[in-house]
């Protein structure tokens, strides 16, 4: 399969919908949170904290987005800034739907 | 404030910035060159590693298979394959499936002369490799008089051969020069009709680059022309983050704008020896070796040198300049290899900084670089410079280096 070219179909974060990590991304844990790394796109993006990288690496466990979110810790004040940040990487494809749960 | 960017400069976190944490190192590389082989079939008059010849001392198979083990353990993503040509080594695809069968997904920089329709092929089939192809100019006359006569067709055929194959994406990497930046928009052309992606790298006074880089670098003029151009299309061409001394001009153009060296990215040179940067093959950049105690992991993490590039460094000359956030001096390679001070401005510091400083005299001794396989002068490549490549300190020696590359965005 040839890389997937930027315009990849990709769709908006639903928090009540499952939600899990493409298989072909990568995550490296850093200080500041964490490296993500798509293979089928090349791109890179950065997790800005460590709370996100749980979400993102829990968010096949979860029936839905917002309970990845709950579980790792997002307070209600706080998850508008994680469904901006998901948003970001479904958008990125880096996290997609799943089906079902 | 925004959790995920692919854009460090600009992007804060709770702890920062991410570009200062950069300059304090990570535990891995995000990125790393490694070089192959000094063996090349071409004699581009700007080569970062000064190839030709092999290196009777370039790494076996299997040390190259323990090396891409460490790199796994590391999580190094993927690696940028250079060289020399890195597909003259027998091993390569055998080096190659090794990585992607690993983890360490591959993109590796070739002239294209062995990207067979078989090659082609097999490499849009795989998710995990991608592929550069060298190219300086979007005409064969300017094209060849850096890299050698036929290279442009060589490169061009190539490039249909990936096509026809089906490989969306692969990269026309473009080493931008004096007599190829009224091309910049017949590159992108070139690039789109083949369905691949421009990649604008900046030339260096490396290696053989040395040779030549008064006479190619962009002028005063062709910089402005250059970085007015990156804006416009930053978001659509690729460009190792090299161009972060144009900062000063203004906005920040997209990617990481800091240099990289011995912080986030280095070089794995074909002989095993573990420098700051792809542009830095120089003793006085070399952090260790691969082959010593504790392999790369070991050098990455606790080097002198690497553990020196990751203190605070002094803005130097630069500290009062109103740019240093958006510039940080520049690229510390351009600076060695023009013999100007480190903590200094760029030789093409866009306030003119540094050409002032070299038309002053700065530029006493410029360093050689350490290491030369240059195959020994038969005839010219080149026919657009003087052929002026004089007896370097270690032209009979084995060994010197090219490629690049930062994150990938």
């Amino acid at each position: 399969m040839p890389p997937t070219p930027p315009a990849a179909v990709t769709e908006r974060f639903d928090g009540s919908r499952p939600w899990a990590l493409h298989p072909q991304v990568s995550l490296r844990p850093e200080s500041f949170g964490a490296l993500a790394y798509h293979f089928g796109t090349r791109r890179l993006s950065f997790l800005k904290s460590r709370t996100l990288l749980t979400v993102v690496e829990s968010l096949a466990g979860h029936p839905t987005g917002h309970d990845a979110c709950r579980a790792a810790g997002v307070t209600a004040s706080e998850l508008d800034s994680y469904e901006r940040a998901l948003d970001r990487l479904a958008e990125s494809g880096m996290i997609r739907p799943r089906e079902g749960s | 404030m925004s959790l995920v960017s692919d854009h460090p400069a600009s992007a804060a976190t709770p702890a920062g910035r991410l570009v200062d944490i950069f300059e304090g190192g990570l535990d891995a590389p995000i990125c790393l060159t490694w070089e192959l082989t000094y063996a090349c079939n071409l004699a581009c008059v700007h080569c970062l590693s000064s190839s030709g010849r092999r290196d009777p001392h370039e790494l076996t198979t299997d040390e190259c298979k323990a090396v891409i083990d460490e790199f796994e353990r590391m999580q190094i993503f993927y690696v940028n394959i250079g060289g020399g040509e890195p597909t003259v080594r027998a091993d390569f695809w055998e080096l190659v499936d090794y990585a992607t069968e690993h983890h360490v997904g591959v993109k590796f920089s070739t002239n294209g002369s062995r990207i067979t329709t078989a090659v082609a092929r097999r490499l849009a089939d795989s998710d995990y490799v991608d592929v550069q192809i060298s190219l300086d100019g979007a005409t064969a006359a300017t094209n060849d008089a850096v890299r050698g006569a036929g290279s442009y067709d060589t490169a061009l055929a190539a490039m249909g051969r990936l096509a026809e194959a089906g490989f969306v994406g692969f990269k026309l990497s473009v080493v931008v020069t004096r007599h190829n930046i009224a091309q910049l928009d017949a590159l992108k052309d070139l690039a789109d009709r083949f369905g691949a992606q421009l990649r604008l790298t900046r030339l260096r006074p490396s290696g053989r680059g040395a040779d030549v880089w008064d006479e190619l670098h962009p002028t005063a003029a062709q910089q402005r022309v250059l970085y007015d151009w990156l804006v416009v299309h930053g978001e659509e061409v690729l460009t190792g983050d090299s161009f972060f001394h144009l900062a000063g001009y203004g906005e920040p153009l997209p990617g990481l704008n800091l240099c990289g060296a011995g912080r986030v990215v280095c070089l794995v040179d074909p002989v095993g020896d573990v420098y700051a940067c792809p542009f830095a093959i120089h003793d006085q950049f070399l952090a260790g070796n691969v082959r010593s105690p504790g392999g790369f992991a070991e050098v990455w993490r606790n080097s002198d040198l690497f553990v020196e590039l990751r203190r605070p460094q002094s803005a130097g000359a630069c500290g009062t300049c109103g740019h240093y956030d958006a510039c940080r001096g520049g690229c510390m390679a351009a600076k060695f290899f023009t013999g100007l001070p480190l903590d200094g401005p760029d030789p093409e510091c866009v306030l003119g900084h540094g050409e002032r400083t070299l038309a002053d005299g700065g530029r006493p001794t410029p360093p050689k670089p350490s290491l030369d396989h240059s195959r020994p002068p038969r005839r010219s490549p080149v026919a657009l410079l003087p052929a002026r490549r004089p007896d370097r300190a270690c032209n009979q020696s084995p060994v010197a280096s090219f490629a690049p590359d930062l994150p990938a965005r």
